[in-house]
């Protein structure tokens, strides 16, 4: 199976790559984890951490960072304008391409995420280590963080709602026909309201990756959202789940992988709707 | 500051080393921790492992086994069978060494809110209903082997 047929193969990078640039200066590896210990337990020599609660979420309010806080998060980094960052971590590479989608808003596009992630890396026995490196402070500049692109937010999907536009819901089917108001072996998350946004269908987000943790290939993935599902690559697409961070992958994959242009990630998820008063809700 | 008294007096060097610790030092005595986890023996259980036995809410693929002790007390031995599952390793082997062959009264005291002392609030709240889940079912278990006793 090929993985060079994808619609932007370039945002798409191989084990082999990674192991090949470990010292290139012009590349930063960056792991994002869900387990907190995991970056300290041992990470890909040369691998700085993110962390998708400390780094990219602000303190307070139920949002990203600010464009001053990204500029502080990749200076301390040592991660320049021009330097190309490539995403990895647990979870199938949820977390990775949740903080690769993070970047967007603030338009670093010479970014990438590793094919399969840590546990690819780990399955085919690479290095790691616990050496945590240092690199030399940037002055790193970020444009103004542009939401519309790569995000949606309530008010945008209950317009998408009413005008019947295409919604994916990325949850576990359970989660979806509202029978659990969260994943499987999770826990309660808060939403007073099981089900769906009305007209979302349902595709798991684990139905686009493979058991090593890659990414299936282009010809499964248009077998499954466009022969499967009628998605097209000229559609308007929202997708959700939770949080945000599955879908964030679900995302990743129809817009580097299938090539289409209009995807956006609504963050809010289920725990924002299924909370919001007097919206439509779908069983 | 966390209220050590609420805590049984096995847990206390450990909350009061991590309470005075900077997040770097945490992680790095949790890693430790993590480090000397020991599995299941086979007099105890072999692979695979019971679907009874496993923590549902955890996603490190976790399994809890007791026993009565020598002491009267309670032993219990947790698999942890993710490589990735690092976190659930380290509060494995912290339970292991704090209460192997505590009484069920002194089990029943750990608190599951014992994750987010440890670990930290920044641990989500997937990660840390895995791990409260491993607290639940050891206390289960142990008020099975208990009753079994007597």
């Amino acid at each position: 199976m090929s993985t060079q047929n994808y619609a932007r193969p370039e945002a798409l990078v191989s084990t082999d790559w990674v192991a090949e640039h470990l010292n290139d200066p012009d590349v930063r590896i960056v792991e994002s984890n869900e387990d907190p210990l995991l970056y300290s337990s041992g990470h890909i020599p040369g691998a700085v951490q993110i962390d998708w609660v400390s780094d990219l979420n602000d303190a307070v309010r139920r949002d990203y960072l600010s464009k001053e806080q990204f500029e502080e998060l990749m200076s301390r980094n040592g991660i320049s304008n021009d330097t190309f960052v490539v995403f990895y971590g647990d979870k199938n590479n949820w977390w990775a391409t949740y903080a690769f989608w993070v970047f967007q808003l603030f338009g670093h596009t010479k970014a990438a995420v590793m094919n399969g992630g840590r546990k690819k890396w780990e399955l085919e026995g690479r290095e790691l280590t616990r050496e945590v490196p240092s690199y030399p402070r940037t002055e790193y500049k970020a444009q103004a963080r542009t939401d519309y692109k790569v995000r949606a937010f309530r008010d945008q999907v209950l317009a998408h709602v009413n005008s019947h536009g295409a919604l994916i819901d990325v949850r576990s089917p359970g989660e979806f026909r509202g029978e659990l108001l969260h994943m499987p072996d999770y826990p309660q998350e808060g939403s007073l309201r099981g089900g769906h946004i009305p007209g979302a269908k349902n595709i798991p987000w684990s139905k686009a990756a493979n058991d090593d943790g890659t990414f299936k290939s282009l010809e499964e993935l248009r077998a499954l959202y466009e022969q499967e599902n009628g998605f097209s690559p000229d559609q308007d697409i929202i997708t959700y789940c939770r949080i945000g961070e599955r879908s964030s992958h679900t995302w990743f994959v129809l817009t580097y992988l299938l090539g289409y242009n209009n995807v956006r990630n609504y963050d809010g998820s289920w725990t924002e709707w299924g909370n919001l008063v007097g919206v439509p809700i779908e069983k | 500051m966390t209220d050590l008294s609420q805590y049984p007096e096995e847990l206390h060097e450990i909350l009061e080393i991590i309470n005075e610790s900077s997040t770097s030092e945490r992680h790095e005595l949790l890693l430790d921790y993590s480090d000397r986890f020991q599995g299941v023996p086979e007099h105890i259980a072999t692979r695979p492992y019971p679907e009874s036995h496993r923590v549902v809410e955890c996603e490190s693929d976790v399994y809890v086994f007791t026993e009565k002790a020598d002491n009267g007390g309670i032993n219990f031995y947790i698999a942890v069978e993710n490589p990735q599952g690092v976190s659930s390793r380290a509060l494995s082997a912290i339970l292991s060494e704090s209460f192997n062959g505590a009484s069920l009264e002194t089990i029943e005291r750990i608190p599951e809110t014992l994750v987010f002392e440890l670990f930290g609030r920044n641990v989500s709240m997937g990660k840390g209903a895995g791990m409260m889940g491993i607290i639940r079912l050891l206390k289960h278990f142990a008020r099975q082997t208990y009753q079994g006793d007597k």
